[in-house]
């Protein structure tokens, strides 16, 4: 009867029904009266599953997207997405989230986890999600370099699969990222030999394939990449002569 | 790295100075000569360092001299049981207010002098004059609850009338995130590690007021917190990082070596800052605010007065501050656990081969030596102290009970 009174009283407070609803969801899981049902706002399981709040912490715009998008995608309507964690007290208590996810690489974790010990900035106790999990899940979290807290009572099985999903975006941005660096550093790499064959063909009168095939014949008998002989002559050239540029 | 390493240690740190011993074993070779590959990796948190050591990506790490002891007694997620053969050094940190809570202060009789108890008293008046005026308390930031710079902000506080649960606020804030928060109005003061006081004086938004090495001289700051299944698992490794981490503690107390210190400090991957804003750290050499300067005895001390010895009775003495502030309850078995931490065995086994000065006891009373003492030790000489509190308390590290009694009813009465 309580629980239903402060729904009451809430959509009362000019809620919107659809909000209610996922409250009522979230309500539900953590419910103490037994076999609880409020038929009349058609509560199910399948209203349980998408009614956790989820705050992702990220100053990681792309990432935080990518984050986003596989909680959506996954059925959690809830998703709130910070990227500057100034006034993070506030936000935490109008959201009231179930689920907090944020990157290890963020320095904040050490105000964030004394805010959760704090009864005073959060309504409700928030631990982190490691604390009861798989040593497994432990590792796959911290090897991708993200972390989850949860407020207290919550159910394990419902927060894996969020902090699973994390884990494999987390991964797979990491890979997208790794992808991209080599990408640049395979177009910076091929702007230095370039010039270095311009420098051979310039200075010794070759052309552009004889060039190339010198500082290729170069780096096997050194063993080193081509780009790193062409850095060399680069830099060298650099430093013997006038700039090949000026 | 020497491929005829025979001991592969991996070391988290964060980037503030007083990793310095720790970074200075791995990058001028004090390590290698010990047969050890050490792989230092820079953190970004100290809940990131804590989850690393406990699913075992770090053997070791710079850790808060209290962060070790929060783990073993359960304080902290992840906890895992973590010990400390050795400390990094003493003092370092500095208390850096406001322009306008100095101005406040000053018109109530503060000096740039760093005298505790003297701006104390003058916070104090200020706290009483802004409660009568209906103003919102001043918000301090530390870097961590379970930190030497929350323990000694509150004790100064409380040393001197103010209440710091009641009377201000505390909120964490990380170190390199302090000079500006304090320049934007979210803080109105913080206790932290060099530089970071002096770049809040640097700028021209901040004054340091005290200092830990006068709050309480010669005391604890950041030690080795290693993971305690590898210590046992590996006892050659840890006593052969232990021998490195002396010799490079001995080479960074030298001032000759300070500006070669500095300049790798100042790498990218290390601090990342400029050699000239790790000076005052290591001169004692303060700038304070307002074109006041003085030089501080013993401001840090990364090696002398036995600054790497891991005293049960620092450990004690952060315990008492931890069950004074509602973090532990005190019990028989807490004491042990915070006993147990630190490991002062480990440190004398390790070092005992190299002949060098080492203390005869694992614990010593707190705030007993009013000046430099040589004290009895086991080979060549040694001298501690002077190590008072700026209020001349004692901490008997047999005496807990009554120590924990004493400030629990000054603050009832306060």
């Amino acid at each position: 009867m309580l629980r239903q009174g402060l729904l009451y009283k809430r959509i009362a407070n000019e809620m919107q029904v659809g909000e209610a609803m996922a409250m009522l969801g979230e309500c539900c899981d953590r419910c103490i009266i037994p076999h609880c049902t409020i038929p009349s706002l058609g509560h199910n399981a399948g209203m349980v599953r998408t009614a956790l709040a989820v705050l992702v912490i990220d100053e990681n715009r792309i990432r935080a997207a990518i984050i986003e998008a596989g909680l959506r995608e996954a059925g959690h309507e809830r998703v709130t997405v910070i990227h500057d964690v100034t006034g993070i007290a506030r936000r935490i208590a109008e959201i009231e989230p179930d689920v907090i996810v944020i990157d290890l690489e963020n320095p904040n974790r050490d105000m964030l986890e004394n805010m959760f010990q704090l009864s005073r900035a959060v309504k409700r106790p928030i631990a982190m999600f490691v604390d009861r999990s798989d040593q497994a899940s432990i590792e796959a979290a911290v090897d991708a370099g993200v972390s989850a807290y949860v407020v207290d009572g919550l159910r394990q099985e419902r927060v894996k699969s969020i902090l699973d999903m994390a884990v494999s975006r987390f991964n797979a941005f990491s890979r997208m990222a790794r992808e991209l660096e080599e990408a640049r550093s395979e177009l910076e790499n091929r702007k230095v030999i370039d010039r270095a064959k311009g420098i051979l063909m310039k200075s010794r009168g070759l052309s552009e394939e004889a060039a190339y095939t010198l500082l290729r014949k170069t780096a096997m008998n050194q063993n080193r990449k081509i780009s790193d002989i062409a850095q060399s002559l680069v830099t060298a050239a650099g430093l013997l002569g006038p700039a090949e540029d000026e | 790295m020497s491929m005829g390493a025979r001991h592969q240690i991996t070391a988290g740190f964060m980037p503030l100075f007083d990793s310095a011993v720790l970074v200075a074993a791995g990058e001028l070779g004090f390590a290698a000569r010990e047969g050890i590959d050490l792989t230092l990796h820079r953190e970004t948190s100290w809940a990131n360092i804590r989850d690393r050591i406990a699913i075992g990506h770090f053997h070791l790490a710079h850790m808060l001299g209290p962060m070790p002891l929060a783990c073993n007694l359960g304080l902290t997620p992840l906890a895992s049981e973590t010990i400390v053969p050795f400390s990094l050094g003493l003092g370092g940190n500095c208390v850096t207010i406001s322009n306008a809570v100095w101005a406040g202060m000053a018109a109530h009789g503060a000096e740039p002098d760093l005298d505790p108890a003297r701006a104390g008293a003058a916070l104090g008046a200020l706290i009483r004059e802004r409660a009568v005026a209906g103003h919102d308390p001043l918000r301090f930031a530390v870097v961590h609850p379970h930190s030497g710079h929350n323990y000694e902000l509150r004790y100064w506080l409380a040393a001197c009338g103010i209440d710091p649960q009641r009377d201000i606020e505390i909120v964490i804030v990380p170190p390199p995130f302090m000079a500006d928060a304090l320049a934007a109005g979210r803080i109105d003061g913080y206790c932290v590690g060099e530089p970071w006081n002096s770049a809040s004086v640097a700028a021209g938004t901040g004054h340091i007021v005290t200092v830990k090495a006068q709050i309480w001289r010669n005391s604890p700051e950041k030690v080795i917190g290693v993971r305690k299944v590898w210590a046992e698992q590996s006892p050659e490794a840890l006593a052969a990082l232990l021998r490195a981490l002396h010799h490079s503690a001995r080479w960074c107390q030298d001032p000759a070596n300070h500006g070669e210190l500095a300049a790798v400090m100042a790498q990218s991957g290390f601090l990342g800052l400029p050699p000239a804003v790790q000076m005052p750290i290591l001169t004692g050499h303060l700038q304070l605010g307002g074109g006041a300067a003085l030089d501080i005895d013993d401001f840090f001390l990364p090696f002398d007065k036995a600054a790497n010895f891991p005293w049960k009775s620092h450990a004690l003495w952060f315990y008492t501050q931890m069950v004074r502030w509602g973090h532990v309850e005190h019990t028989p078995d807490n004491v042990a656990i915070a006993r147990d931490c630190y490991r002062p065995d480990l440190y004398r086994s390790a070092l005992k081969p190299l002949g060098v000065a080492l203390p005869g006891a694992n614990a010593k009373v707190e705030g007993a030596l009013k000046a430099a003492t040589p004290v009895g030790s086991a080979g060549a000489s040694l001298v501690l102290g002077p190590d008072g509190f700026f209020d001349g308390q004692i901490f008997d590290p047999d005496e807990i009970d009554a120590y924990i009694a004493r400030q629990k009813s000054a603050r009832a009465e306060a």
